[in-house]
């Protein structure tokens, strides 16, 4: 025997203290070995052993809802789901051909895609270390594909830089690192960092500049062949007797500056935006759909909840059928309510002060997002742009292209829009028909086919969803500080969860987490009860 | 298609979406949000998606509340907080919108849309309220 042998590996290390003293034993092991201290994911709830016949009332079929309808149920609860909508998922949502969509206001948009396009209006991407969702998505056989964030080959445009042309992301990141590269070892060589850099470390950094940066052997960022290798040609290498490449010319460094591409080079950085990311194959609701499948017999659906009452035996919960307008009460033990509280803040609902401010304190950003069908994917035909996005200073914000069906002939649907802020609440206080063509005015100017290649598009702007009022929740630092805690303890019989529950506000996984704290808790206390 | 034909093209879409004054435009092609001066501006830019236009309000499994002959606008003071504070489900606009933007919408306000408290609001009323204003954390 070797010793190889003899030393176990850490898989098999971890293994073994998962099997011997359960999952939060691994977890902690894990976490002391560095890994997986990017997720508080242990695993799906084991819950077991609910009293027969104890009731539950889910409110809400969101993810959060769903989660809970489908843990609950396994472990031995009666659930009843309430939903306000037609259908389940919530902000777990996809457009395609043949829906239509009403806003708040009363417009109306047909969506018109081609069969297999369509928009996810909502969610749209899945970070690696959202594993719970990732867990569900596997258990249930949910078909994930990568998720192009980082795209060398997009644009990066600015109104007022470049004269208003959009660049290629690998040029003026490139351009930016070479320029930094140089101011910096420029400042190392001339003493100005001697009191906070030591002799061995200069060279160290130099070094470091001086390959990071491409810089040349007198440490100058300059137009190069070498440069040329990471930020593009202006003939790229080929075969044969022409096969000789030249290179580009690199931009100034104020023009460089202009570009802000530390915005988009920082955004790549960010925890939650780093590759690799997923989708699901088909649209975003395959997740709700998928979840559907098993607990769709207990959704109550085209139910507006419009009081919620509760005491010391149970929760009655009132709801008006949208469509006939009939009011009718369900009744249940316990109550986990996953309203977003945009809508909850309006709800009579017997629970504490403190709670009822907690959906008062927490507030809602909301973006624009637009599916844009074109004749062809000119992005991919004309520009190499297969998936990833470009980002301007325009409202629109960015131009997000299709992960799926690459080089397919035919009509392919593009995110014409994900604008926030001032630049989204203006597109979003406009009519339908104005916003899309607002969004294609802004569009045009970074691919000018636009025009040529349009065929319909469909625009969800957040503050207008008639059933969430808002896009995600967004807790300000004190709001947090006094708040969140009276949000998340349950009062009485009732406990709440979605994402705006989490400290993971606008994701998925931050509904999922949310209610699986929610409704272990709501379990403890109905084996205590 | 030409610069000019761009450029005009531009022009036409930022009169669109602000529908009131021509805004300065920025150097090179494509639409920069103005910086919204007059109320009616930062009305539309700011508040209209919810409120809907003429401060109607909107409905659906919740609402958004009338701006139009809303008595809660008399005192300025909730206005400019709501505002600057953001209220329920409202974002806040403290370092969003300058202290004399808010000042010039809450005046709009409140000569506008069935309202009618002529007094007008100033950028100082604005920053006297703007104490311990709202920050965000790492979202």
């Amino acid at each position: 025997m070797s010793m190889k042998d003899l030393t176990p590996t850490r898989r098999q290390l971890l293994s073994a203290i998962g099997t011997s003293a359960g999952s939060v034993a691994a977890m902690q092991a894990m976490v002391a070995l560095g890994h997986a201290a990017e997720s508080q994911f242990t695993g799906p709830p084991t819950l077991s052993g609910a009293r027969k016949g104890e009731t539950v009332l889910v409110l809400g079929a969101g993810l959060a809802g769903l989660v809970a309808a489908y843990e609950l149920t396994k472990a031995g609860y009666k659930v009843q789901v309430l939903e306000f909508q037609g259908r389940p998922g919530g902000r777990n949502w996809s457009l395609r051909g043949g829906d239509t969509y009403t806003e708040v206001g009363g417009a109306v948009q047909k969506v018109q895609f081609q069969p297999g396009n369509y928009l996810n209006p909502g969610p749209w991407r899945i970070p690696h270390h959202h594993k719970t969702l990732l867990h569900y998505c596997r258990e249930f056989g949910v078909a994930l594909e990568p998720f192009i964030q980082m795209n060398h080959n997009s644009y990066v445009h600015q109104t007022d830089a470049f004269d208003g042309k959009p660049m290629r992301y690998k040029e003026v990141a490139t351009d930016f690192k070479g320029h930094v590269a140089e101011l910096l070892s420029k400042a190392i060589n001339v003493g100005s960092l001697d009191d906070k850099v030591s002799g061995e470390d200069k060279e160290r950094l130099l070094e470091a500049m001086r390959a990071w940066g491409a810089l040349d052997k007198d440490m100058a960022y300059a137009s190069s062949l070498k440069v040329s290798g990471q930020r593009g040609y202006d003939r790229a290498p080929g075969g044969g007797v022409e096969g000789a490449p030249t290179p580009s010319q690199i931009s100034s460094l104020s023009d460089v500056l202009d570009s802000k591409v530390w915005n988009q080079m920082g955004f790549f950085f960010n925890y939650v935006m780093q590759t690799t990311m997923f989708q699901p194959v088909g649209g975003m609701d395959m997740i709700g759909k998928a979840f559907a499948r098993h607990v769709d017999h207990l959704i109550t659906y085209n139910a507006k909840v419009v009081q919620i009452d509760q005491s010391a035996t149970g929760v009655a919960v009132t709801y008006q059928d949208t469509a006939s307008g009939a009011t009718a009460t369900a009744k249940a033990d316990w109550c986990v309510c996953c309203i977003p509280a945009t809508i909850l803040g309006q709800i009579p609902m017997q629970v504490n002060d403190a709670m009822k401010a907690s959906l008062k304190a927490v507030n809602y950003s909301a973006s624009v997002k637009t599916g844009l069908e074109f004749k062809r994917r000119f992005w991919e035909e004309d520009e190499s742009i297969y998936g990833g996005h470009s980002f301007t200073n325009q409202p629109i914000s960015l131009i997000s292209y299709p992960n799926y069906h690459y080089f397919k002939s035919g009509p392919a649907v593009l995110l014409g829009s994900n604008a926030g802020g001032l630049g989204g609440s203006l597109l979003a206080g406009m009519e339908p028909a104005a916003r899309l063509e607002a969004i294609l005015a802004q569009g045009e100017i970074i691919h000018p086919q636009y025009r040529q290649e349009f065929m319909n598009g469909v625009s969800v702007a957040w503050a207008r969803v008639p059933w969430n009022m808002g896009g995600n929740s967004r807790w300000s630092d004190d709001a947090r500080k006094q708040h969140y805690q009276n949000m998340v303890a349950m009062d009485g019989r009732i406990v709440l969860a979605g994402e705006h529950a989490s400290y993971i506000g606008g994701w998925m996984e931050g509904a999922l987490t949310s209610s699986i704290d929610a409704i272990t808790r709501l379990h403890q206390r109905a084996q205590e009860a | 298609m030409t610069i000019q034909t761009i450029s005009r093209h531009v022009l036409a879409a930022a009169l669109l979406v602000v529908g009131t004054s021509v805004p300065a435009l920025a150097a090179g092609p494509g639409f920069k949000l103005p910086v919204a001066q007059t109320g009616e501006e930062i009305y539309v830019q700011a508040c209209q998606s919810c409120h809907q236009p003429g401060g109607k309000g909107g409905s659906g499994a919740g609402s958004y509340p009338a701006l139009a002959h809303n008595p809660k606008l008399g005192a300025a003071a909730y206005p400019i907080t709501t505002i600057l504070r953001g209220r329920a489900a409202m974002p806040w606009f403290a370092g969003t919108l300058s202290a004399e933007q808010i000042a010039s919408l809450v005046t709009y306000l409140r000569t506008h849309f069935g309202n009618d408290y002529p007094a007008p609001v100033t950028a100082e009323d604005v920053k006297k309220l703007s104490v311990n204003l709202p920050t965000s954390g790492g979202e």
